[in-house]
């Protein structure tokens, strides 16, 4: 087996990763971040009836725009598919992967990409019908599931349902809206996917919001958040600090309203975060005012939590683990100095 | 004498009378429902409220009329309709040049290839004062038309030159070109499409970002071209001889006489055959939907599922959609009979 | 003479090694870019857990089992759709072509009607309706049509009495649905439907086609021999025409395993389906996608070598 194994390893092309590229100077030298998105999950990234994106996905491609070109609005957007997305970066045609995507060892490990914060804090949950008197997953037993090929959650729900000792019959769809269609024609006694999006689903998608339910059961860690390419630093390093100034952001309390006005504020670490006192942008490759022009574009991670998914939005969904570490949740940005 | 014909044809001996009693009781069993559904009870307002009291007693038509848009153009920008619509025009005009006999020859062949050409800087713009429209929010009709006219225009010359290739005296052309053609043929176009969507980003040169849209439509070319080839392989194996030796007593040289005599009448003879493929290409770029292009059958989708008021009447808008597609596989079924 | 000969070999020389250059070209950009991003390659997934598990298979496939048991399974389905769809189609074909030559204008009619439309509609879209068709019209689940005793037409699909372990094993109602038995998905049905209603169409006009091109003299000279037409149409007309269409179906056939991979659009997961998923799983596009083609590209050969026998076989059946 391990002989065979191994012929089959030589089969490889290659075998060794490694080095830098220069995906920054050849964003500035476009004037434009090509970033990929999903082809519509309301809250998260999906185009209005006008062909504009909007969701927390695509506020972080905005902010870094806003960062590294001084224009929010210098972005190309790219759906993707779940199984085209990660194709798409390794091979150049975005250069962020900003598409509710799951962090995981295998992905940052053996798929070429780097994941660079995390965005938000998700778990896998359930959706049935209301009148299917279910209340728990373990009551799932022989049911049949609606799941979208080429997630994570195609993974969970095997282990998930191993550990319980039950056996379900996965209903795999290539895409997001026959899978839904599927389910809520009742093809499928349960969907399952992340919790934010089994929200959306819930509010948006269904007949009657009122005939449905998510079950309590939360099977799952998924943490979202954006990927790069491998082998570049620098890149990897400015999407990561700009995410990380965005959370910082709100906890210095810096809103999208109060950016200019708190230039005279006396706090040095308001100082230092817009760029008055130390210039932080240049070890990025960036300007003074990097961080300033990003929360002034899209506001700070607070308000692009609410206005897309939080509490203004329709999906209404908790800040739960998404709150800032002062305010029971996890969301942590080490220090912007 | 007619009743007699008549009389023998629906009731000549026991099968036959078994069968029209079969196929009229079948009729009456299926008509009177479908035509309460489709018109009696049918609601024709874009009204879903209404259309929802219906509870599918009745076709609410109303969708094709609250979707048309969506369906019909995908997410192009709103504002900028009547640029894919011309785009559209262009492409279906030249099919109906061909189909109805309003241009032939040389002329024919230009439109046929200047249309497409034309829609393409029409739907991107980026030149005179057009607004650039990127290829992800190209959809609906005219994507279907565009793939298919392109494909064809792309495939054509690439065919006739394979074709050509394949009666070289050189074998190692022929054993490569073989090899193409055949693999084209063995597998089915998801497999190159998928191919185009996952494989071929990966083998571009650094730096070089090609776009869904270009690399489908590379993928159609390379492999409607072998299918192509064949029917053009055919048409020269089938060319008489003499005719050939005429031309070179005529004093044409080989390369004259190919140009000049014998490819423009193997297109001629093979003209059917090539619009037969036309038909073919024009139902299959439906299989780009499974690659995220969202053409008419895409845009189907995304015009319906992501909207649970409308959702319910998939099967009115499937209606719609199929409809079209049937009138321009007859249409390109008229051009391949214009052209036989 | 020779000089031609030395002209030929350098400009074979000179294809050979523009296309070997060229593919050099491609496997070293591909290579480095594979190396630059640190993506894996190599075909050793194969043999590690597929880490998803298939939800209808002939062949049970868990997370746990390795990807290449999911390769199989998928190419099972694929075969498992393809295998009756072409029988069936072949059934229906012929039918509907006896229906487009019949005399009786009714039957020819309706003959032609489904010709017409279901050949002029996208297959994918044929598909797209027949899954809507069984999945929104038919009854829920619990709520399942008793076609025949023992046998259940719901969303879940056709539920038939079985032989599970030897013996029958009727299904009925139970938690979720119906269990017991064997059951065929809608995804199942409806690529199965599709495949067959779209391959059985061109396979009618084929025939009709074949019949039609036959010297009339054929049926004169048997009308004149004292047959019935309907004779004259089976003994005679009918046997010349089906060695003349052979060819053509099978190509039909062909197209029918090649359109099986569309059922990767509804979710039945087939061959090009798990393909795609493993895809994901892995990264490994290439060797995927490789895969997929080359058992493509045998299943062709191995069509085309049959359809070759069953040709040669006509053809000394004629001579005979």
């Amino acid at each position: 087996m391990s002989r065979l194994k191994a012929a089959l390893a030589a089969l490889a092309l290659v075998s060794t990763p490694a080095l830098a590229g220069k995906t920054l100077d050849a964003i500035k030298a476009k004037g434009q971040i090509a970033c990929g998105v999903s082809t519509g999950v309301i809250g998260f990234s999906a185009a209005d009836s006008q062909g504009q994106w909007k969701g927390l996905d695509v506020d972080v491609c905005k902010a870094l725009a806003a960062a590294v070109l001084g224009d929010a609005n210098k972005v190309r957007w790219v759906p993707l598919n779940s199984q085209q997305r990660f194709t798409a970066l390794q091979s150049g045609e975005v250069d962020i992967l900003s598409r509710n995507t799951t962090w995981s060892l295998t992905r940052d490990a053996a798929l070429g990409l780097h994941f660079t914060a995390v965005t938000y804090y998700d778990g896998q949950g359930f959706l049935v019908a209301r009148k299917s008197k279910v209340t728990s997953a373990k009551q799932l037993k022989n049911a049949e599931i609606c799941v979208q090929s080429g997630t994570t959650t195609e993974k969970n729900l095997s282990d998930y349902f191993r550990t319980q000792g039950i056996k379900v019959k996965p209903v795999v769809f290539e895409k997001f809206e026959p899978s839904i269609k599927a389910f809520f024609s009742g093809r499928c006694q349960a969907y399952t996917t992340d919790a934010s999006a089994l929200a959306f689903i819930r509010t948006k998608e269904a007949p009657n919001p009122d005939d449905y339910v998510v079950l309590p059961e939360i099977i799952s860690k998924e943490p979202l958040g954006p990927a790069v390419r491998r082998g570049d630093d620098e890149w990897f390093a400015v999407v990561k600090w700009t995410i990380n100034a965005l959370i910082e952001a709100e906890e210095l309390g810096i809103t999208q309203a109060k950016v200019d006005s708190l230039k005279a504020s006396p706090d040095p670490a308001v100082q230092r975060f817009l760029g008055v006192g130390e210039d932080l942008g240049k070890s990025l490759g960036l300007d003074r005012e990097w961080a300033a022009r990003a929360v002034k574009a899209v506001g700070n991670y607070g308000e692009i939590f609410n206005r897309n998914v939080g509490a203004d939005s329709p999906l209404k969904l908790p800040r739960g683990l998404n709150a800032q570490w002062n305010k029971g949740g996890i969301l942590y940005a080490p220090p912007l100095r | 004498m007619m009743l007699v014909t008549l009389r023998r044809r629906f009731f000549g001996d026991g099968l036959n009378t078994a069968l029209t009693l079969l196929v009229l009781a079948a009729l009456a069993l299926c008509l009177p429902p479908l035509l309460n559904w489709a018109v009696i009870n049918a609601r024709f307002a874009p009204d879903a409220a209404a259309c929802e009291t219906l509870d599918h007693a009745g076709a609410c038509w109303g969708v094709v009329a609250e979707k048309a848009r969506f369906i019909l153009l995908g997410r192009y920008p709103a504002d900028q309709a009547w640029r894919p619509f011309l785009a559209a025009g262009l492409i279906t005009g030249s099919w109906l040049a061909a189909a109805f006999g309003w241009l032939r020859g040389g002329k024919l062949a230009s439109a046929l290839f200047l249309a497409p050409l034309l829609a393409l800087p029409l739907l991107g713009g980026g030149l005179a004062g057009l607004s650039d429209v990127p290829t992800e929010l190209w959809g609906g009709l005219p994507l279907t038309l565009l793939l298919t006219s392109a494909g064809m225009a792309g495939a054509l010359p690439l065919g006739i030159a394979v074709a050509y290739g394949r009666r070289s005296a050189l074998p190692i052309l022929r054993g490569l070109l073989t090899g193409y053609v055949e693999l084209a043929r063995g597998i089915p176009l998801v497999a190159a499409l998928f191919v185009a969507s996952f494989l071929l980003p990966l083998f571009f040169p650094d730096g070089v970002a090609v776009d869904m849209l270009w690399r489908v439509l590379i993928a159609i070319v390379l492999f409607a071209a072998a299918y192509l080839s064949e029917i053009v392989r055919g048409g020269l194996q089938a060319f008489p001889a003499g005719q050939l030796d005429a031309a070179l007593a005529l004093g044409f040289n080989r390369w004259q006489t190919q140009r000049w005599i014998v490819l423009p009448q193997v297109l001629r003879d093979v003209a059917p055959s090539l619009a037969n493929s036309a038909i073919a290409l024009f139902k299959d770029t439906s299989l780009v939907t499974i690659v995220s292009l969202y053409e008419l059958t895409g845009s189907l989708g995304l015009a319906l599922a992501g909207d649970p008021q409308w959702r319910p009447f998939y099967l009115e808008a499937w209606l719609f959609i199929a409809a079209i597609y049937w009138l321009g596989c007859a249409l390109l079924a008229k051009v391949s009979q214009r052209l036989g | 003479m020779a000089a031609g000969r030395t002209a030929s070999r350098a400009a074979q020389a000179l294809i050979l090694a523009v296309v070997v250059g060229l593919l050099a070209l491609l496997v070293t950009t591909t290579a480095d870019h594979l190396q630059q991003r640190g993506i894996r390659s190599g075909f050793d997934f194969l043999l590690e857990p597929a880490g998803f598990s298939i939800g209808e298979s002939l062949l049970p496939v868990e997370a746990e089992d390795s990807t290449l048991r999911a390769f199989a399974a998928g190419l099972l389905n694929t075969l498992r759709v393809a295998l009756p769809g072409a029988l069936l189609a072949t059934l229906i074909g012929v039918l509907a072509g006896f229906g487009r030559l019949a005399d009786n204008p009714l039957v020819r009619g309706l003959a032609s009607a489904y010709v017409n439309a279901f050949r002029n509609i996208p297959l994918l879209l044929q598909l797209l309706a027949w899954y809507f068709l069984l999945t929104d019209l038919l009854p829920a689940t619990d709520a399942a049509l008793r076609v025949a005793p023992g046998v259940f037409l719901s969303k879940s699909g056709l539920a038939l009495p079985w032989w599970v372990d030897g013996a029958l094993e009727i299904p009925e109602p139970g938690g979720f649905g119906i269990d017991g038995g064997a059951r065929l998905t809608p995804e199942y049905l409806a690529i199965l439907l599709g495949l067959t209603f779209y391959s059985a169409a061109y396979i009618a006009e084929t025939l009709r086609g074949a019949v039609e091109a036959l010297p009339p003299g054929q049926r004169l000279s048997a009308l004149a021999l004292g047959m019935t037409p309907r004779q004259a149409f089976v003994l005679v007309l009918l046997p010349q025409a089906w060695r003349a269409a052979l060819p053509p179906v099978t190509s039909q056939l062909l197209n029918l395993f090649k359109n099986a991979s569309l059922a990767v659009a509804i979710g039945y997961p087939d061959l090009v389906s798990v393909a795609g998923t493993s895809l994901n799983q892995t990264g490994r596009a290439i060797e995927c996608l490789a895969i997929v083609i080359a058992v493509y590209l045998l299943l062709s050969l191995l069509a085309a070598a049959l359809s070759h026998r069953l040709e040669q076989r006509a053809l000394r059946g004629q001579a005979a």
